[in-house]
Parts: structure tokens; sequence; C-alpha cells
């Protein structure tokens, strides 16, 4: 997935002048996760910004330039550091269009790397895309494919409003086709991953690949699971998984974060709101346990969802 | 300057004293809603600011923004409207006292986190300097926002990147009722630019025309390509933070010292004694801005109110992907 992040960015650059990135250490170092590694050298430092580490300039700037037309994308080095530049985040690129009604246009990208499992405590482990999705006027995607995270990062640079994009740091190694040449896809859009018929699973990020190892096995057993993929948490297309759970009357919503107010709280609402004439079992969360994120690996593992805490969810339902 | 330029700052500032008047009556018969900071005492700061600077010069402010619109070429009816809530605002009643705004006139806003825009202002800059203009972007906040990280993340980035902007730092001497040296560890801000490296002047905010050259000479420096500039305008609210606001922590005496220094006392007897108007003259501004406010004041208590569907509009320029509920 690295390679379809760096090659959409590196293409809207060369399609378009007005793209730049920001961030720490984007430049000379090449990205602390290495998406824009050649990108200083080929585009140079003008276009190709490394900033102090000061979150809120990083945003505010990004935000500033964007009202001037441009197309900035800048980079938290992780989505936990988007909380030094909250402010700037919910009080302006989410509300700034809005308040000075429509005058002010934010074509801008924050592209945050989220996400647990790599041992990296507490403060730099957290998967708190609910709470950016809460905001009106900000718009939240997270893909869980190559594929997906190649059009929606393209399609999220060519948008005129302030988007997002949350990458989950362990699925920088995940390997997957990606179509040939120049693709969007549209954001907002829920996606299924895998056709069943048994049960639906809703889920996206990281959590699609624990899904999808879940699903297997369930196969296995003859159990078939389909997996709606959000893609986008706002906004929020619900359709498809409307559309899969009057088919399966079971629904279990996978998240990496935690479950109190968190995404699989907002969809199994929404799920009884507009389909609770087709609910045959109560559905089921599975998600973060509700503590910080421990360092110790056998402890971090216990804390974040596992395969088996999503068949034993499944198995809940039917 | 030519004599019309020397009458356009006094009925400017005119014009901003009698609408802050006129909004602090409204907002006592309940007709301005939410928080109301008027700009009374300030006036020569954004009229002798703002009358510096080019039309691609960007400005960006606090939210303490009704005579920066004025000064900014927004008209009177238009920042009486939008105080009333009303569709014909200039951000048609969704913003209010402490957001307004008119991208078209490089007015951007209005601001009302305490120095919150100044990374927006850097951003604003780094567009021009990106786009290799020769704006100028002018970022005006009050000595309290030079207290917050913002500011700093904000100024540093502004000289690490050479950025063509002036930060213009009203200091009025309270932050809402705290006293500058209860607040900041100087009282003389422009020591904190001198701290980045960042050119720097304390001048006379009550003084117009003081105002008006030494920003001149600022924008000329930043125009050619010299980096960032500092100005700290020293001045003096004459009415409290907002309407909400007890006064206990200054005296009368202190708040009646100042208002014999009135900006506008101030230029309109320069003005006579350098004779390049006569009292008549000036009597004449004032009489013609009493009645265009006025009139502001009719045209925004008879424009409609917000309609419904617009509580809808713009949370989103592609709404057609979905407002998200």
């Amino acid at each position: 997935m690295r390679e379809a992040i760096s090659q959409a960015l590196w293409e809207e650059m060369e399609r378009d002048p007005q793209v730049f990135i920001l961030g720490e250490e984007v430049g000379v170092w090449g990205g602390t996760y290495a998406v824009t590694k050649g990108f200083y050298d080929h585009f140079g430092g003008e276009r190709v910004r490394d900033t102090p580490i000061a979150e809120a300039a990083i945003i505010g700037a990004a935000i500033g330039a964007a009202l001037t037309g441009l197309r900035p994308v800048a980079e938290l080095m992780t989505i936990n550091f988007a909380f030094s530049a909250m402010d700037h985040i919910v009080n302006q690129a989410a509300k700034l269009h809005y308040m000075f009604a429509g005058q002010f246009v934010l074509p801008m990208v924050i592209r945050a790397v989220g996400g647990g499992g790599r041992q990296l405590g507490a403060t730099h482990s957290q998967t708190p895309d609910a709470i950016f999705a809460h905001f009106p006027g900000l718009k939240v995607v997270a893909p869980g494919t190559p594929e997906d995270a190649k059009g929606l990062l393209k399609e999220a640079i060519r948008s005129n409003d302030p988007i997002l994009f949350i990458e989950h740091a362990t699925l920088y190694q995940t390997r997957g086709e990606v179509p040939e040449g120049d693709y969007v896809i549209p954001i907002g859009k829920s996606k299924v991953q895998r056709a069943g018929k048994d049960v639906t699973i809703v889920t996206y990020s990281k959590m699609l690949e624990i899904s999808t190892k879940a699903a297997d096995q369930l196969a296995m057993e003859g159990i078939e699971a389909e997996i709606v993929d959000l893609r986008s948490l706002r906004p929020l297309d619900m359709d498809p998984v409307l559309e899969s759970f009057k088919k399966t009357n079971r629904a279990v919503i996978v998240e990496e974060g935690w479950r109190s107010y968190g995404v699989g709280s907002e969809v199994a609402s929404r799920i009884y709101e507009e389909a609770f004439d087709y609910v045959d079992a109560p559905i089921q969360r599975v998600a973060q346990k509700e503590v910080p994120l421990p360092y110790n690996r056998t402890l971090e593992q216990l804390a974040l969802p596992q395969v088996e805490d999503v068949i034993k969810a499944v198995k809940e339902v039917l | 300057m030519e004599r019309e330029r020397y009458l356009e700052l006094y009925q400017q500032m005119v014009q901003i004293r009698l609408i802050e008047e006129q909004a602090a009556q409204l907002y006592q018969q309940g007709k301005i809603g939410g928080f109301l900071h008027l700009y009374i005492g300030q006036e020569a700061v954004s009229t002798g600011l703002i009358g510096a600077r080019k039309p691609q010069d960007r400005v960006i402010t606090a939210y303490r923004d009704h005579g920066v619109a004025i000064n900014c070429g927004l008209s009177a009816n238009e920042v009486m409207a939008e105080l009333l809530g009303k569709a014909t605002g200039c951000s048609k009643g969704k913003g209010g006292s402490m957001h307004m705004a008119d991208v078209k006139k490089n007015f951007w806003g209005g601001h009302a986190i305490v120095g919150s825009h100044l990374p927006l202002a850097a951003g604003l800059a780094l567009g021009d300097l990106y786009s290799k203009t020769d704006g100028v972007t002018i970022c005006m906040f009050g000595e309290g926002a030079t207290n917050i990280g913002y500011f700093h993340e904000a100024v540093n980035l502004s000289k690490v990147w050479n950025l063509p902007v002036l930060w213009v730092c009203e200091n009025n001497k309270y932050g809402m009722g705290t006293a500058v040296e209860r607040a900041s560890a100087v009282t003389e801000i422009r020591q904190k630019a001198e701290g980045y490296g960042i050119l720097n002047r304390r001048v006379d905010g009550m003084k117009v025309l003081e105002v008006n050259k030494a920003s001149e000479e600022a924008l000329e420096y930043i125009r050619s390509g010299k980096g960032p500039y500092f100005l700290e305008i020293i001045t003096y609210r004459f009415r409290g933070h907002s309407m909400g606001d007890p006064e206990r922590y200054r005296k009368a005496d202190e708040v009646r010292s100042w208002q014999e220094n009135d900006p506008i006392g101030i230029y309109r007897k320069h003005l006579i004694e350098a004779e390049i108007a006569t009292a008549e003259d000036l009597h004449i501004i004032d009489k013609e801005m009493d009645a265009l406010v006025l009139a502001a004041v009719q045209f925004a208590e008879t424009s409609p109110e917000p309609p419904a569907e617009a509580l809808f509009e713009d949370v989103y320029f592609e709404m057609e992907s979905g407002v998200g509920e």
C-alpha cells in the first residue's frame, strides 16, 4: 500500500503544479514511513516542504495555502499528533467554508498515519478516527486496500473539501492489485469487498484485513460472511451496509478504535433505525479494549481486536 | 498624501466609531446576539494599517473585526446585516460579529479562537510565495494572542520560510481583563519578534498617520523579498472587552485619560491645524457618516432572515457526495 499511496501523490504532483506536500521529514528524509522517498530530489524543496515540529503551524499553513487556491497535502507523522493541531482541524478546517457562507474553499488533504500494533506505547498507537468523523465539514477517509488507497487519495487531492486521509501503519506492507493508469475512486462510497449470505461484517482500514482472515476461517466452517468496507467515515455511505443486512439479517461491526462512542455504535444505530424489521439478532461490535494501549506485545495484542474476536462475534449473531 | 486620502482615513474612522456605537445599542436592545467586541478607541490602528495596503495584500484578523471589515472596503450595510444575522450580511448571517469576511476584497476574516489565525496567515503568505506574486499578508492580533503556542509556531515558521507576512500586534494592554504584565513575560511585545530574528517596530496606535507611515514602510520591506516584519501598535480599547465586561480590572481614571487621547480627536485636530480640512469640512463628513450608518441599521433591520434551507448550505464544497446527514 505504501507504493500505491506514493504513486497517487507523485502522479497528482506531476499533473497539477498547485499540489505540494508539507510536513515533518517529508523532504530530505523521504518521509518517516518512506512514502515520499525520492520526492524532494524530483520536485524540489518548494513543493516538498520540510516543516518544524509544529503541528498547528503545519495544518494552519495548509489551510491558509489552500485558501489561496493551492492544493496542499499536509502529512502528520502520526494521527496522535493531530491533537496538537486539533484546533486547526476542528475549529478552522471543518468550519471555514460554512462559517463564511461558502467564500472560503479548502482544497486540502491531511495525511495521517494511524493505528496500533507496533509496540509504540499509548501515545503513538491510537485509532481516534471516530473523533474526527464527528465533525461536519471535515471528510474522513481510511482505505483498507492498495487499490482504494491510490484511487481515494487521488480523488481527495482533486477535491475542494478538507479531507483527513488515515493510513494504517501496519497496512503499508500490504500487497494488492492496483489498476494500471490514472483512476480515482469517489469519496463517500462504501464497498462490498467480499460477498456472502449469512452475516454482514462492516469494517474499514486495518480491520478489513482482520475481518477477511476471519471470513476465510468461517468459510471453512460453511459460514459465508459478506464484508462491507466503509472506506470513508464521513460521509458515511450506509446503502451497501443496509442492502447487505436486509439479506443476512445479522451484523458484526469491526473497528480498531475503542468501542464507546465509536464507528460501531454509529453503524449499529443506523441499522436499528433504518432496518429494524430485518434484525434477527442483536448486532455485535468488535473493538479495542477500553484501555490506553500498552507497550508489552502480549498485552497490546490482547487489547487490539483479533481474528478470533471477529469469529466469536459472528457466531454470537448466527 | 493627497487631501482626499487624508479625508478618507478620517471618514473611515468616524464610520467605524458610529457603527460600533450603533452596534452597542442594538446589542442592548437584544437585536445582536452572541458576543460583541467593539473597536472603539482602536480605529486608528486598522485604518492606518489597511490604508497602506495594495489590493493584492491580504488581511486577516481576530474577532474584533468590524472596523477591519470597513477598512477593507466592506459596506456598512453588509457589516450591520451580519451583526443582525441577516441573509444580506457578508457571511449570510452564519458568521456573526466575530466572523466577517469578503474574499473578493482580500479580507480573510474574522477569526474567533485567540491566536489560531496566525498559522493561517503563514499559509496565506506561503500561497503568495509559492505562486510568486508580490502580495503581502497582513495579520492582526491582540497582545494576548502572543502568549499562545500558535503565535510562536507561526512567527517562527514565517522566519524559517521567509514568508511575506506583516505581523501586527495591537497591544491594547489587556487580554480580556488580564493586564499585559500579568500575562506576558515581556510587556514590550516586539521583543518576542526580536527573539525570532524578525525586524520589528513599536508605533503609537492613537496616531493614524504614524501607523500608516510605519505600515507603508513595513509592507515595502516585505514586498522587496526580505521576509516577515513585526509591528507592535500601542492602543487602547475605550469599551469593555465585550459587551459582558464588568470592567473591574481597570480604573475609570485610566480609561478617561486614554479617552482624552481619542484617535479621532487627535486626527481631527491635526487635519485642522495642518489646514488640510476645516472644522466645517469635517462636520460635513460626520453628518454623512451618521446618515450612512443609520441607513445601514435600517437596511439590516429590514433585511430578510436566512431561509431555513441555508442551514444545510456550504457544509461542504462538494455537496453531492453527501452532507453526512
